[in-house]
C-alpha cells in the first residue's frame, strides 16, 4: 500500500507547507506571489515544449486504427468517424474522442467463468468517471475565471449560475464540486478495488487524483465553511494576471494552501502523465486519414534499403527456372 | 498431444483453479517482481546462426530461452539505449505512446493473451510499461528522490528476458488500441522491442527463418522457382479432376494486365492450397488476364515482425516484379499481415508506383478510386464488385454442406477496415452464415493467437491460451448455430485456427473465403460435381441425384 500512502502522504505534506509558511512565518509573498509565477511559467513553457517535443518527430508512416468500414467500393456504406478518409471526417473523430471520449465508451468488462467460460459485459462506469471528472475539471476552472477580470465575464456568469441551480443552501452550492469530488472517489476506488487497477497502478496515479481532490476540498472549505473573504483574493488575481509584483493583502491562510496546491498542480503537469491533455490531439492512430492506398504519405526519413533484385535471384536460379519452361531475361 | 501444450482438462483445471488478476483475485507482488520463467511451450526457439548469418544479423550462436546466459553481445546495454533514442527520434507514435498513457486499464482485459493466461504482465498496458518503465529511467533524478515514484527501472538481462518473453506473447493485432482512449498502439511498441532484441539477436526462429528464405527464393516457405511453378500446376491438375476444367496459370510471364500475389502459404499450405484453387477457378472464371510471380512470390511480409527495415527490403519485390513484367496494376490474394503492409506501409516505403495504372477491373470497369495511389487491389474487393455486378455464375446451394462463421482477421480488420467485402461475398457464395458475438467480431475482432510469427509448434501452449478467446466466441456459434466451418481471409489464420479448433472446437474446420467461391463457381464446360475443392461431398449433389441446375 506503499503506492498509495506516499503519494498521499506528500500531498498532506504539501498541504501543511503554505498553511505554517504563512500562519508562522509570514511568507505570504513566496506563496502568494513567487511560486505562483514560477509554476505558472513552467506550466505555460513545459506545455508547449513537450508539444513542440512531440511535433518535431516525425509521423512515417500512416497508422490509423481503423474501426469501421473503410472506403472502398462506391456501395458499400463508409463509417466516415471510425475509419475517415477525409481531413474532416478525421476531425470530427476527434471531436468525438476528445469531447465525448469515444473509445473509451466502447469498454467492455471480460469475465471468465466456471469450465472456461469468457463473458463480455458492456461496461460504461470508467467513461462515465472520466467524463465527469474532465468536464467538471473544465467548468470549475472556467468559472474561476471570474478572480482574472474586472469584469465577471458572461460565460462565466452563465457557468456559475448554471453551476449554482441547486441553490439549497448559502452561498450557492455548486453542482461539479459534489461531481467532481464524487469521480475522484470512484477514480481512486477502482485502482484499490479491482485487482488488475491495483496491480498497474503506480505512484504517479495516486498522486494527481490526491492533489487535485485537496484543492477541490480546501476550496470548498474555503467558500462553505471557513469562509475565506473573496475581495483580496481577487485583487490578487488581478494583480497576478497584470503581472505585478505587489505583496499580497491579508487573505486567510486556507487560501495559500489552495493556491500553492493549484501551483503544485501546474508545475507537476509537464512532467507528468497529465500530458495526456496534449498527447491525445497528436495520436496517429487517431487523427490520420484512412487513405494511404488513395494518397501516397511521404516518409520524411525513408530509409535506403538495398533489397534482393530479380536480376540477382534470376542469375541463382536461372538453370532451375529454364528446365521449368519459365521465362528468363538472360540466357 | 504435442509436449508443448497441456490436455485440454488440465488446462481448464488451470482457468477454474489457479489464481489470476483477470478473475479479481489481487496479486501478492507487484509486476516488476514477477519471475519470467521459461518452460516448454512458452518460447520459441531461437534464430539459427546461419540464418542470422545470411541475414547480417547480430550475435549468431546456439542458445535458447531456457539458458541461465543469453551470451548478449558485449555493451548489448548501450546498443539498446542508443537503438532506443534513435527509434525515438524517428517515430513520433513511439515517443508519445511511451509518455501519453495513463494507466486507466481500458485495454487491461482486451488482450486474447490476458484473457488466455491470467498473467498480469499480459495486460497490454503493463506489456507497454516493460519498455516505458526502462524508458524512463532517463530521468534518475526524480527517482532517486522519491524512490519508486514513476516506477522506473534500470535495463538489466532480466528485463531482456521479460521483453524477449512478452513481446512475442503479443500479436501486433492492435485491439487494444481500439479501446484507449489516447490510440496507444501496443504493436508500436512490439514492432519496436523486437527491432531493439534483434540487435543483440534475441530473436526467433519461426520469423527470421521465413524471413531469411524470402529474402533469397522470394517466399517464406522457401520454394525456389520450378517448385513453385509445380506446385501450382497440381492444383491446377486437381481442379481439372474435380471439374474437367482446365485452368492454365501463367508464370513471370510480361504484359500481363494484372499481377496476381498471395501469401505462399496458399500455395503449399493445407488448407490455404484449397483457397488458391479458388482464386485459380476465378480468374478462369472471368477470363482475367494475369500472371504470378515465382520472385515476388509471397504476399506476406514477417518482416513486419522483424523489423520496419526488413520490412521494405521484403515489400520492395512487388513493386519491382510487376515493373519489369510491365503489368497495369497488381491483386493481392487473401491475407492479414500483408494488408497491413500494402496499406499502411508499401507505397509511403517503396513507391511511388507511378508504372502502374489505377486499377480498373476489366470485367465490370469499376475504377479502384480507393487504391489510385498504391495500386494494390484486394481480391475480396474485387470480387465483391464482380459479385456486385452479377458477372460471376454462383450456385451457393453447393456450399449448403457448410454451416459457416467468419472471422476478421487482425490487420484487415484494425489495419485497414475491410469487413463488409467478404462478408458480401461470403452471403453470395453460401446459405448458412451466422455472426459470432458482437465483441469478438469486426473492429473487436479476436487474433488467431499465433499471428506476428508465433505459429511454431513448440509454442503450442501460448498459442492455444491466445486463441482462446476466438475459440470461445467459435464455440458460441458451434453450439447455437451447428456452425462448423470458421472462414477467414488469412494466411496465418489458415495455418493456426485448424490446430486451435482442433484443441477447443473439434469438428470445426478452417476454409478461405475464395474456396467457397471456388465451391460454388459454376465453370463453363464443367462436369457434374459431386464434391467439394476438398473432396468432400456436397450435400444435395450426390451422384445419381437429379438436381437441376
Amino acid at each position: 500500500m506503499k503506492k498509495v500512502l506516499m503519494p498521499l502522504g506528500i500531498v498532506l505534506f504539501l498541504a501543511l507547507l503554505p498553511y505554517i509558511g504563512v500562519q508562522y512565518a509570514g511568507l505570504s509573498y513566496l506563496f502568494g506571489v513567487i511560486i505562483p509565477y514560477t509554476a505558472f511559467t513552467v506550466l505555460v513553457f513545459g506545455f508547449l515544449l513537450r508539444l513542440v517535443d512531440w511535433l518535431r518527430r516525425p509521423v512515417p508512416f500512416r497508422i490509423p486504427t481503423t474501426c469501421g468500414q473503410e472506403k472502398s467500393l462506391d456501395w458499400i456504406k463508409q463509417n466516415r468517424f471510425e475509419s475517415p478518409s477525409r481531413s474532416w471526417e478525421v476531425i470530427v473523430r476527434m471531436l468525438f474522442e476528445v469531447l465525448f471520449f469515444r473509445s473509451l465508451f466502447r469498454n467492455t468488462k471480460a469475465e471468465l467463468h466456471k469450465d472456461a467460460n469468457l463473458a463480455y459485459g458492456s461496461h460504461k462506469w470508467l467513461w462515465l468517471g472520466g467524463l465527469v471528472f474532465h468536464w467538471s475539471f473544465l467548468v470549475i476552472v472556467l468559472r474561476h475565471s471570474r478572480f482574472f477580470f474586472v469584469m465577471v465575464p458572461g460565460f462565466a456568469d452563465v457557468l456559475t449560475h448554471v453551476d449554482g441551480f441547486f441553490d439549497i443552501i448559502l452561498p450557492a452550492f455548486y453542482t461539479t464540486d459534489a461531481l467532481i469530488l464524487a469521480a475522484i472517489t470512484f477514480l481512486v476506488f477502482r485502482r484499490l478495488n479491482d485487482a488488475k487497477m491495483r496491480l498497474i497502478s503506480l505512484q504517479t496515479d495516486y498522486f494527481p487524483l490526491f492533489l487535485i481532490a485537496a484543492i477541490v476540498v480546501v476550496g470548498v472549505l474555503m467558500r462553505y465553511v471557513v469562509r475565506v473573504n473573496i475581495m483580496p483574493v481577487k485583487d490578487q488575481m488581478l494583480r497576478l494576471v497584470n503581472f505585478s509584483f505587489d505583496a499580497p493583502g491579508e487573505i486567510g491562510a486556507l487560501f495559500y494552501v489552495h493556491f500553492f496546491l493549484v501551483s503544485v498542480l501546474a508545475f507537476y503537469f509537464p512532467f507528468s502523465k497529465l500530458m495526456h491533455a496534449g498527447a491525445v490531439f497528436l495520436s496517429p492512430t487517431r487523427n490520420q486519414c484512412n487513405n494511404s492506398r488513395e494518397k501516397r504519405h511521404v516518409n520524411p526519413w525513408n530509409a535506403d534499403i538495398k533489397f534482393r533484385t530479380y536480376a540477382e535471384y534470376e542469375d541463382d536460379y536461372r538453370e532451375k527456372m529454364k528446365k521449368a519452361n519459365l521465362p528468363v531475361e538472360k540466357e | 498431444m504435442s509436449k508443448y501444450l497441456p490436455k485440454l482438462s488440465e488446462l481448464k483445471k488451470e482457468f477454474d483453479e489457479k489464481p489470476s488478476v483477470l478473475k479479481g483475485d489481487y496479486s501478492p507482488r507487484e509486476w516488476w517482481n514477477l519471475p519470467v520463467e521459461f518452460r516448454d511451450g512458452n518460447w520459441c526457439f531461437p534464430a539459427k546462426p546461419e540464418v542470422l548469418d545470411d541475414l547480417g544479423f547480430a550475435n549468431p550462436r546456439k542458445w535458447a530461452a531456457t539458458d541461465e546466459d543469453w551470451q548478449l553481445p558485449s555493451g548489448w546495454q548501450k546498443t539498446i539505449s542508443d537503438g532506443l533514442h534513435s527509434r525515438l527520434r524517428k517515430y513520433r507514435s513511439l515517443k508519445l505512446f511511451l509518455d501519453a498513457c495513463v494507466r486507466c486499464g481500458a485495454c487491461a482485459d482486451k488482450c486474447h493473451f490476458f484473457l488466455g493466461t491470467g498473467d498480469p504482465k499480459n495486460m497490454p498496458v503493463v506489456r507497454a510499461e516493460l519498455l516505458r518503465s526502462v524508458y524512463r529511467n532517463d530521468f534518475p533524478l526524480v527517482e532517486k528522490i522519491l524512490k519508486g515514484f514513476s516506477g522506473s527501472r534500470k535495463l538489466t538481462e532480466e528485463v531482456v528476458k521479460e521483453w524477449h518473453m512478452y513481446f512475442h506473447q503479443c500479436t501486433e493485432c492492435r485491439r487494444c488500441s481500439v479501446f484507449c482512449p489516447f490510440g496507444i498502439d501496443t504493436a508500436e511498441i512490439t514492432i519496436m522491442v523486437r527491432e531493439l532484441l534483434n540487435l543483440i539477436g534475441v530473436n526467433n526462429n519461426w520469423i527470421l527463418g521465413p524471413v531469411s528464405n524470402c529474402n533469397r527464393t522470394g517466399n517464406h516457405l522457401g520454394i525456389e522457382p520450378h517448385t513453385f511453378v509445380q506446385n501450382i500446376n497440381s492444383l491446377a491438375e486437381d481442379i481439372e479432376d474435380l471439374t474437367g476444367v482446365t485452368v492454365e496459370p501463367t508464370f513471370n510471364r510480361k504484359g500481363a494486365e494484372v499481377l496476381f500475389i498471395t501469401p505462399s502459404g496458399d500455395v503449399f499450405g493445407d488448407p490455404g492450397v484449397y483457397t488458391m484453387m479458388g482464386y485459380l477457378l476465378l480468374f478462369h472464371h472471368i477470363g482475367l488476364d494475369y500472371t504470378i510471380s515465382t520472385y515476388a512470390s509471397e504476399g506476406g511480409n514477417f518482416g513486419l515482425f522483424t523489423s520496419n527495415d526488413m520490412m521494405k527490403k521484403l515489400n520492395a519485390k512487388m513493386y519491382h516484379e510487376a515493373k519489369r513484367l510491365g503489368v497495369k496494376w497488381i491483386l493481392g490474394g487473401e491475407c492479414g499481415h500483408m494488408w497491413r503492409v500494402v496499406h499502411q506501409y508499401m507505397n509511403t516505403m517503396n513507391g511511388p508506383a507511378d508504372f502502374l495504372e489505377q486499377p480498373v477491373s476489366p470485367i465490370t470497369g469499376t475504377r479502384f478510386s480507393n487504391a489510385a495511389a498504391t495500386k494494390m487491389v484486394h481480391i475480396a474487393e474485387f470480387t465483391a464488385d464482380l459479385i456486385h455486378h452479377n458477372k460471376l455464375k454462383l450456385d451457393p446451394k453447393r456450399n449448403d454442406h457448410l454451416r459457416t462463421t467468419f472471422h476478421d482477421s487482425c490487420n484487415v480488420a484494425r489495419g485497414m477496415g475491410m469487413f463488409e467485402e467478404p462478408r458480401y461475398v461470403l452471403r453470395n457464395v453460401c446459405n448458412s452464415f451466422h455472426e459470432m458475438p458482437e465483441n469478438t467480431i469486426r473492429e473487436k475482432t479476436f487474433c488467431c493467437g499465433s499471428g506476428s510469427g508465433l505459429n511454431a509448434e513448440e509454442y503450442m501452449d501460448i498459442r492455444m491460451r491466445g486463441g482462446f478467446p476466438r475459440a470461445h466466441a467459435v464455440r458460441y456459434v458451434k453450439e447455437r448455430h451447428k456452425v462448423d466451418s470458421l472462414v477467414t481471409i488469412c494466411a496465418i489464420d489458415r495455418a493456426s485456427l485448424p490446430p486451435l479448433m482442433r484443441y477447443w472446437n473439434p469438428g470445426v474446420s478452417v476454409y478461405g473465403l475464395h474456396e467457397l467461391v471456388g465451391n460454388a463457381l459454376v465453370m463453363q464446360g464443367e462436369k457434374k460435381r459431386t464434391t467439394d475443392l476438398r473432396e468432400n461431398d456436397m450435400a444435395g449433389f450426390e451422384d445419381g441425384g437429379d438436381d437441376e441446375e
